[in-house]
Parts: C-alpha cells; sequence; structure tokens
C-alpha cells in the first residue's frame, strides 16, 4: 500500500513571509489527518496547494501517483469532481443558494455523467437522510435552511459521489457549539463508513481529537510537530504544541 | 447588378469580410465553439439583427438568393428591411419562398420545409452563451467550455423538472453540438430543435453585440440536452393552422379582438402560403 | 520464555516548556516483559508513574528511551518508534487499553461504542452488535440502556461500557487502568472473571489495581513503579 496523497518539500513565501517551509506530508487511505495550528500559521495555504489551488514556489504533490502540480486544468477539474472534495468554512461557498437543495447534491452526479432524474432525485433525498436533513425538505432551497443545515448539505453534495480525499476546511467554524457537536459527530460516523481520507485543517483542537488519527502543528509555515492524534495532545513535545493543547479547556 | 458607387460589394469592407469570414471558417472547423470577432458598427441597433448581417455580408455573392425571416414571416419590419437593405448594398436577388433562397438569415426560427446542402442558414442571435445565466463570470464559463464540464446544464434542466414537472425551456433550449460543445440554438422554439441536427444546409450564428459568432457544418449531430427519463420533446400547440390547416408546423397564437378571440396559424408564412395555394388549386 | 509486551530500559520524562523548560523525569531505565496469559499488577506509591507507564504501554505517551516491544501478528514491533499508522493498527488488533474514564462520543449509543472495535477489525456488523449485547448484559447493563449514548450515564455504568468495549475484541494484549475503580460487588466480580478468561486464551495483562482484592485475585506476580526521587 502507499500513500493516496503525498507532499515534500512544499514552500510558499508571500514576500517576507514564509507561508510554507519544507512541509512534508502523506496521506493514507482511509486516515483522516488534522492540521491545527493558530490563524495564520499556513493551514489554509498548505489545503490549497495540496489541491492544486495555488502553485508553490517548490516542492511536489503526488496523488495517486499522478503529478497534482504538474497536471493540466481539465485533469485537476476531473479529479476535484470525481476523487476529491471540498468542504468549505463557509458553506456559501460550497453550495449554490439559488438551487433546490437536491439540485445542489445531484450536481456532482451529472457532472460525472448521470442523466436519470429520477435516480438522480433518489440519491438526492438518501443523502438528505444522511446528513440528516428531513428529505421533505428536496426542493428548498439552501437559503431557508439554518447554518448547520447549510454545512450538512454541503457534505451530502461533496460526499454523493464518493469521492476518495476529501478536504475540510473549518467544517464547524461558524456555528453554535451544540451544532459542532452534531456535525463532527456526523463526519466522523460518514468517514468511518465510506472510508474516506480526510485531511481537515482546523484551529479546534476538539475537533480535531474527535476525528484524526493523526495530527500535524504548524506554525509559521512549518510542522512543528506532528504523529498519533492523542499522543500529539497528550504528550506535546515542542513549545508551541504545549500551548495549543494547554489554551484549550478541558473537555 | 445595381449596387450604389461607392460602397463595397454587400456593405461591409473586404478586409472586415475576411476577419469574418475567418471566424466562420474557424466556427465550421470547431462545431459549437463561439470565435470571437471584431463586431462592427451597423446601420441598424444591437438587437436587430447586427450579427446576423454581418456574417450574411461577408458570405453572400452576386448570384445568391436571399430570404430574411422574423418569427417565421417574411413581412415583418425586420425582415423587410434587411432584405431590402441587402437588395440595395448588394444588389442581390431576395425571395420569400424556402425552397428558392440560397441564404436565408433568420431571428427565433427555423423554416419549416427541410433545408438542402445548397442554403446557408444565418441566426441572428442575441445572447451566444447558454451558461451565462448560470454562471456569471464570463472567464469561468470560457473553462467550463474549454473543458466540457457542463454538470451545471444538467442542474438547471434538473431544477426546472423539480419545479415544474417538466423542462419548462421552451425556447433557447440548450443542444450539445457534436458531442463537444453546449451550444445556445438563438432563441429558436425548441419545436425547432430536431431541425438543426444532421441538417443538410451550413448553420452560422452571428452575435453582434457580444462578438461571437459560431457554427454547425451540414450533418453535424446536434442533440438537446435531457434526462433519459424526461426525453426531450419538441412542442407545439394543440391546433391545426387556421388557414392551411397543418398540424405539423410552428403556431403563433393571433389575437383577433379584444373579447378574447383567437386563432392559431402557422409562424413560418412561406409554408403556410404555399399550403393554402395548393389547397386554392386543388379546389 | 517469549514475551508478549517488554519494555526494555525505558525512560519517560516531561519537558514543560510553558514553565521555564524545567524536565520532570518520571521514569527511569525501566525492564519489564510480560508473558502471554500472564498479568503483571504495577505497584508503587500515588505519583510514582504508574499511569505514565500504562500510557508510554499504550503508546499514548511517546517514550523517551528505550523501547516498548509488542508481539504483533508473530513480530514484535517498537512502538517506540513506530510510526503512527502502524501504532494504530496495533492498537486495531493486538493491544486494548481500558481506562478509568470513558471518552464519550456524542450521540453514539452503547452497543456501537463497544461494537466499534469489533467491525474495524472486520467482524460483521450484526455478529459485532450482538457480542457487544452479550458482553453489556453480562456486566449488568440494562438492555433499556444499550441504545442510548452513554453522555448521561453514571460513572459505574460508563465504566462498564468502557469495558465491554476492551474486552470484546479479545486483544492479545490489554491494559487495565484501575477496571473496577467505580463498581459494585457483582459487578467486580464479573470482571475478574473476564480478566481469567482473557489470561485462560493467552492474553498478557497490566493493570493498576487500587483493590487489593481484586490485585489479589488477577495478578500472577507484582511490578514495583518506584518513584525517581531526585530533580532533574
Amino acid at each position: 500500500m502507499s500513500a493516496l496523497l503525498s507532499a515534500r518539500g512544499l514552500e510558499l513565501r508571500f514576500g517576507r513571509i514564509a507561508a510554507l517551509d519544507g512541509v512534508d506530508l502523506d496521506i493514507w487511505p482511509g486516515e483522516v489527518v488534522a492540521i491545527v495550528g493558530e490563524s495564520g500559521s499556513g493551514k489554509t495555504t498548505l489545503l490549497r496547494v495540496l489541491s492544486g489551488l495555488v502553485p508553490p514556489d517548490a516542492g511536489g504533490v503526488i496523488f495517486d501517483g499522478q503529478d497534482v502540480l504538474g497536471m493540466n486544468e481539465a485533469a485537476r477539474r476531473n479529479l476535484m469532481r470525481t476523487q476529491w472534495g471540498f468542504v468549505h468554512q463557509n458553506p456559501r461557498d460550497g453550495l449554490r443558494m439559488g438551487v433546490s437543495a437536491g439540485g445542489n447534491i445531484g450536481e456532482r452526479l451529472m457532472a460525472t455523467g448521470a442523466r436519470h432524474y429520477g435516480n438522480i432525485r433518489a440519491a438526492a433525498a438518501d443523502w438528505l437522510r444522511r446528513v440528516e436533513i428531513d428529505p421533505d425538505r428536496l426542493d428548498a432551497l439552501p437559503r431557508t435552511f439554518s447554518g448547520g443545515m447549510q454545512q450538512r448539505l454541503q457534505i451530502a453534495r461533496t460526499l454523493v459521489t464518493h469521492p476518495r480525499l476529501v478536504f475540510m476546511d473549518e467544517p464547524t467554524g461558524g456555528l453554535d457549539v451544540s451544532v459542532q457537536a452534531r456535525l463532527l459527530d456526523l463526519i466522523r460516523a460518514l468517514v468511518a463508513e465510506l472510508g474516506l481520507s480526510v485531511l481537515l485543517v482546523t484551529h479546534d483542537i476538539a475537533a480535531a481529537r474527535l476525528l484524526a488519527h493523526r495530527i500535524l502543528v504548524m506554525r509559521q509555515g512549518q510542522v512543528v510537530e506532528q504523529g498519533l492524534t492523542d499522543r500529539v495532545l497528550d504528550d506535546p513535545q515542542h513549545p508551541y504544541t504545549q500551548l495549543l493543547v494547554t489554551s484549550v479547556l478541558a473537555a | 447588378m445595381n449596387a450604389q458607387t461607392g460602397y463595397n460589394f454587400a456593405y461591409v469592407d473586404e478586409s472586415t469580410k475576411r476577419m469574418i469570414r475567418r471566424a466562420i471558417l474557424k466556427g465550421v472547423a470547431i462545431p459549437g465553439h463561439q470565435v470571437p470577432f471584431g463586431s462592427r458598427e451597423m446601420p441598424l441597433p444591437y438587437g436587430w439583427g447586427t450579427g446576423g448581417i454581418q456574417v450574411t455580408a461577408s458570405i453572400l455573392g452576386p448570384s445568391d438568393v436571399l430570404k430574411v425571416i422574423d418569427q417565421g414571416a417574411d413581412d415583418t419590419t425586420n425582415a423587410v428591411s434587411i432584405r431590402a437593405f441587402f437588395r440595395r448594398v448588394a444588389g442581390v436577388a431576395t425571395t420569400e419562398r424556402t425552397a428558392e433562397a440560397t441564404v436565408i438569415q433568420t431571428r427565433h426560427r427555423i423554416p419549416e420545409h427541410a433545408l438542402t446542402e445548397r442554403q446557408i442558414l444565418v441566426y441572428q442571435v442575441p445572447m451566444p452563451e447558454p451558461l451565462f445565466r448560470l454562471e456569471a463570470r464570463v472567464a469561468e464559463t470560457k473553462r467550463m467550455h474549454a473543458l466540457a464540464d457542463y454538470g451545471l446544464m444538467h442542474v438547471k434542466l434538473y431544477e426546472d423538472i423539480a419545479r415544474h414537472g417538466h423542462i419548462a425551456t421552451s425556447y433557447n433550449y440548450p443542444v450539445m453540438v457534436d458531442g463537444r460543445y453546449l451550444m445556445s440554438p438563438s432563441p429558436i422554439p425548441a419545436f425547432d430543435n430536431p431541425k438543426m441536427d444532421r441538417m443538410p444546409a451550413l448553420q452560422l450564428f452571428g452575435a453582434g453585440r457580444e462578438k461571437r459568432i459560431y457554427a454547425v457544418p451540414p450533418y453535424t449531430a446536434v442533440r438537446s440536452l435531457d434526462f433519459e427519463d424526461h426525453p426531450f420533446r419538441p412542442i407545439r400547440a394543440p391546433h391545426a393552422c387556421t388557414l392551411c390547416g397543418s398540424r405539423e408546423s410552428y403556431l403563433d397564437e393571433v389575437i383577433t379582438d379584444d373579447r378574447g378571440g383567437k386563432m392559431f396559424v402557422c409562424s413560418d408564412t412561406d409554408y403556410c402560403a404555399e399550403r393554402q395555394a395548393a389547397k386554392a388549386a386543388a379546389e | 520464555m517469549s514475551f508478549a509486551l517488554r519494555a526494555e530500559n525505558l525512560g519517560k520524562s516531561f519537558t514543560l516548556h510553558l514553565q521555564g523548560g524545567v524536565t520532570l523525569p518520571v521514569l527511569r531505565a525501566l525492564d519489564l516483559s510480560v508473558a502471554p496469559g500472564e498479568c503483571v499488577a504495577l505497584s508503587g506509591p500515588s505519583g510514582a508513574g504508574k499511569s505514565t507507564l500504562m500510557r508510554c504501554l499504550y503508546g499514548n505517551y511517546g517514550a523517551g528511551s528505550g523501547c516498548i516491544l509488542i508481539r504483533h501478528h508473530g513480530a514484535p514491533v517498537d512502538l517506540a518508534t513506530a510510526d503512527a499508522r502502524l501504532v494504530r493498527e496495533v492498537r486495531r488488533d493486538t493491544l486494548g487499553y481500558v481506562s478509568q474514564f470513558l471518552r464519550v462520543i456524542p450521540r453514539v449509543p452503547c452497543l456501537e461504542i463497544v461494537a466499534e472495535p469489533l467491525t474495524a477489525r472486520g467482524m460483521a456488523r450484526d455478529e459485532a452488535l450482538a457480542r457487544a449485547e452479550a458482553l453489556l448484559t453480562r456486566l449488568n447493563l440494562p438492555p433499556r440502556l444499550h441504545h442510548l449514548p452513554p453522555a448521561t450515564f453514571s460513572g459505574g455504568e460508563q465504566q462498564r461500557v468502557n469495558l465491554a468495549r476492551g474486552f470484546a475484541p479479545g486483544y492479545p494484549v490489554l491494559l487495565l487502568d484501575e477496571p473496577t475503580a467505580s463498581l459494585d460487588a457483582a459487578n467486580r466480580e464479573v470482571v475478574i472473571g473476564l480478566i481469567a478468561e482473557a489470561k485462560a486464551r493467552g492474553a498478557a495483562i497490566v493493570g493498576i489495581f487500587h483493590d487489593a482484592e481484586v490485585r489479589d485475585r488477577v495478578a500472577d506476580r507484582l511490578f514495583d513503579v518506584a518513584p525517581i526521587t531526585e530533580a532533574a
């Protein structure tokens, strides 16, 4: 078995600021990896570089044997709508707000060739159920949904084509604490059920502990510590990780 | 020839024609792909067929016979004035008979009579981009065409069915050309879409304001988008033409008084007149 | 005799960077070997490092020096140097840990919590749920609670869910951190029975038992964890 996504020596500077400073990363099939660190530590930049949205100054990214940085736009988009998924912090960035819930979920199916309305609709209804939204809301517009529902709809829309790797950028970011817990649990269950590989960017240590098998701690563009989630959080070695962990109220 | 001296043949200067012909050739080479061109000022406002006129002017020769229709009719203002325009600046023969024409410029219809290899159909196009209501960013629509990333168009049709129970798009119904490019057929009724498929005549599309030309070469596959369980269906009013009795042609609804009286007549005036004449001759 | 679990020259200290980099040594040059079917009880005063040792053995704390060998699918793996994926695999197939407290996952019912390590090892879902049900019943957890998430359970009830989860897969190596702390006498008997059965099938067990009676009945020997006296 080999890593599903593999990055080596990623470097990216914005002027004098090193957003990525020699980052290596592997994600294995079925593995959930969290990248934690404070705002501006380079987490989101790393996500954008790994998914080919931003070219790095140096380094390489391999997905399933393919060179992500060298591939053309067509191949990358094809990856994006088949093997990859992207869950944004703000559901408005990941949903079409003027399109019904069913249309939002069906889009990836249609983009990959589904042409049977009834089947698309049935799949969309099934996915609404799986993310705990009443299938009666199939034809409702996302703007009539609460924030937590919008986020769950975004997850349904992303997972409907069974991607192999899902990038999540602060998926519980703007939500109430009670809503966060439900969403995290839903993500945890779906990830386990579908055997997804996930790269989760978050500054929420509790979310990382619940979801991730492995954690990378980033600071100023560098991975300062990484390893098994419970070991990094319970026995942090780097001063920055110790600061990060002790800054969290025990739950 | 009675072309006015001092003007180039068919109004447009030769270098512009060359530029437009290049765009046409490129369009023919890449069926359904929108080719940008340097649209010129025409002696009529945008929206009245400036794109169609430039295409027609660039392909017209002295021996051509021109027919111009607007919503199927030869006798509407737009059709009459464009026909008069070319009679004056090119001195070409004009006709109202579909079968006699070598070039047919049209707004919003395809003639009922099947066209032949010796004919060219020129469409006036207000908005060439089929995705423009779905994706506001032009750069993004270009990328979607380049990558044949057309899932979004099906989302629109899905929403139609979800909302109305059927695909509610009744004109300007999107088509796939040669299995590759998504194309706006211009605002013709969906009823006319099947006529585009494997049509023997060359089909050229000119959008003056949007500065785009595209083409469908003869005998090219043109498929209307649909779902397996909601197949595309050309729809016409379920009536016979009051004048000629046709049950096949596309009908216009004509209000005859202010008490709700109405009748349905062929939108294609030449087709209707021909059938009426045949009926009269038979009687 | 071949070992199931062996710590060699194990050392562990904590460096508190936020407190001026002070280093607290907890374990030093510790050697411990546990054979299959053997139960070793850790002894020593509170604060001597028993829990730290348990956490090191589970890979929850990184080893500072030395190695922690565990027989995994027949071959020794060093948990001190194994990468995260290998540690996860060892925990899935070989190494179980029952802590004092259940880390509750919101909204997941007891049965699922207990069945999860079974399905993770490839057991069919129905079979896993049946085994979970049987074990929870044996631990006297009323059936009406089986389908509820344990967040609102009492300490003893949560502890029994935790025990069921730890004993269900039949790990070859099992770490028990005060498994009977909040249990009544009847349930203590059940746990003693579970430990005896695990030993009988060849499991190596390391435990912290404050309850002397339980310790005397299950442990084959004591292992003394002595506090390190001098400061670093």
